[in-house]
């Protein structure tokens, strides 16, 4: 029941800061990926996606002490509302995909990034 | 307030009995909030592209702009982590002054994203204008009314540590809004990348 904390005892808190400077420098890789790479687009969907997992997964790590050893484990209900959160957007981009190659509402870009998601 | 039995190490918000229950139970919320934004990230994401009459979104994000709100949030939710840090090692004053930094620049990004959403309207892209603009006003719009009640209950709970001091009770407090104050930076990051990210590039 008695845990401490591993930074209790130095002054600086070095888990919060590398999680800061590891989140600023895929904060920072993410924009210059959608800026500047020139790659094909669902690269750089699919790479700023993956960046922002992981940061979520510093935030959690790092900020929200969820891996630490609590009285009462915390992480099942979070990872099972993300679990549900990417049921819902990964289903409802892939049932809403169906079709939408012949609305051609805006000359079709609606239709491209749908193709894009449907991938997963 | 009735007494429970209290430890006398670890963590001051763990001490009390009903401290972990009621931070196991912010987390059942915190998932619950995961599942309300994935609703408004479908609802985009379904809705992305179609923006009728109005301009499109490539045409009016920026960003500088979105990049200012990232790190002002960013910034926040680190202070707040630095707050937490104060707090374990049972400094009021170091936990009172790293809070009232991290309200400012909450405020910060409010101040920006009212900007932002003027600067939209101005140039046609209101709510009503097409399907692409109400999904995307609803979604930063839930985003930044959180951002809102936070402000209000980081408000109330600085105002409560500074009248009463750090109790078990009061640091419980201060953690689950610390939870919450990192929970919308979570939500931010990924509406930075599927927003304005994907909104620059497709």
């Amino acid at each position: 029941m008695s845990e401490h904390t591993e930074h209790s005892e130095s002054g600086i808190p070095v888990k919060h800061v590398i999680g800061f400077i590891a989140s600023i420098v895929l904060t920072l890789v993410a924009a210059y990926t959608t800026v500047m790479s020139g790659l094909p687009v669902p690269w750089i969907i699919a790479i700023i996606m993956i960046l922002a997992v992981i940061q979520a997964v510093l935030q959690l790590v790092m900020f929200m002490h969820i891996a630490e050893k609590n009285p009462i484990p915390q992480y099942g209900n979070i990872l099972f509302g993300f679990f549900i959160a990417a049921v819902v957007i990964a289903g409802s981009i892939w049932v809403m995909s169906f079709g939408m190659h012949d609305m051609d509402m805006n000359g079709g870009s609606g239709g491209g990034s749908g193709e894009e998601h449907s991938e997963h | 307030m009735s007494e429970h039995a209290e430890l006398k190490t670890g963590p001051l918000e763990y001490r009390r009995e009903d401290g972990p229950l009621t931070i196991l139970g912010f987390w059942i919320f915190l998932a619950a909030e995961v599942v309300l934004f994935s609703t408004l990230f479908a609802t985009y994401a379904v809705l992305f592209g179609r923006y009728g009459d109005a301009t499109p979104a490539h045409e009016l994000f920026e960003m500088p702009m979105a990049l200012t709100m990232t790190f002002l949030l960013l910034v926040s939710s680190f202070t707040c982590g630095i707050a937490v840090h104060m707090m374990r090692k049972e400094s009021l004053k170091g936990l009172v002054i790293w809070l009232i930094i991290t309200l400012a620049l909450g405020l910060g990004f409010l101040g920006f994203e009212i900007y932002e959403f003027v600067h939209y309207v101005h140039e046609g892209a209101t709510i009503q204008s097409s399907a692409f603009w109400s999904a995307f006003f609803t979604l930063t719009g839930t985003h930044g009314l959180h951002v809102t009640l936070g402000v209000f209950w980081c408000t109330a709970i600085i105002i409560q540590l500074i009248r009463f001091g750090l109790t078990p009770v009061i640091a419980r407090k201060t953690f689950v809004i610390g939870l919450y104050w990192h929970f919308l930076d979570v939500v931010w990051i990924f509406i930075f990348t599927a927003v304005y990210l994907i909104g620059m590039v497709v």
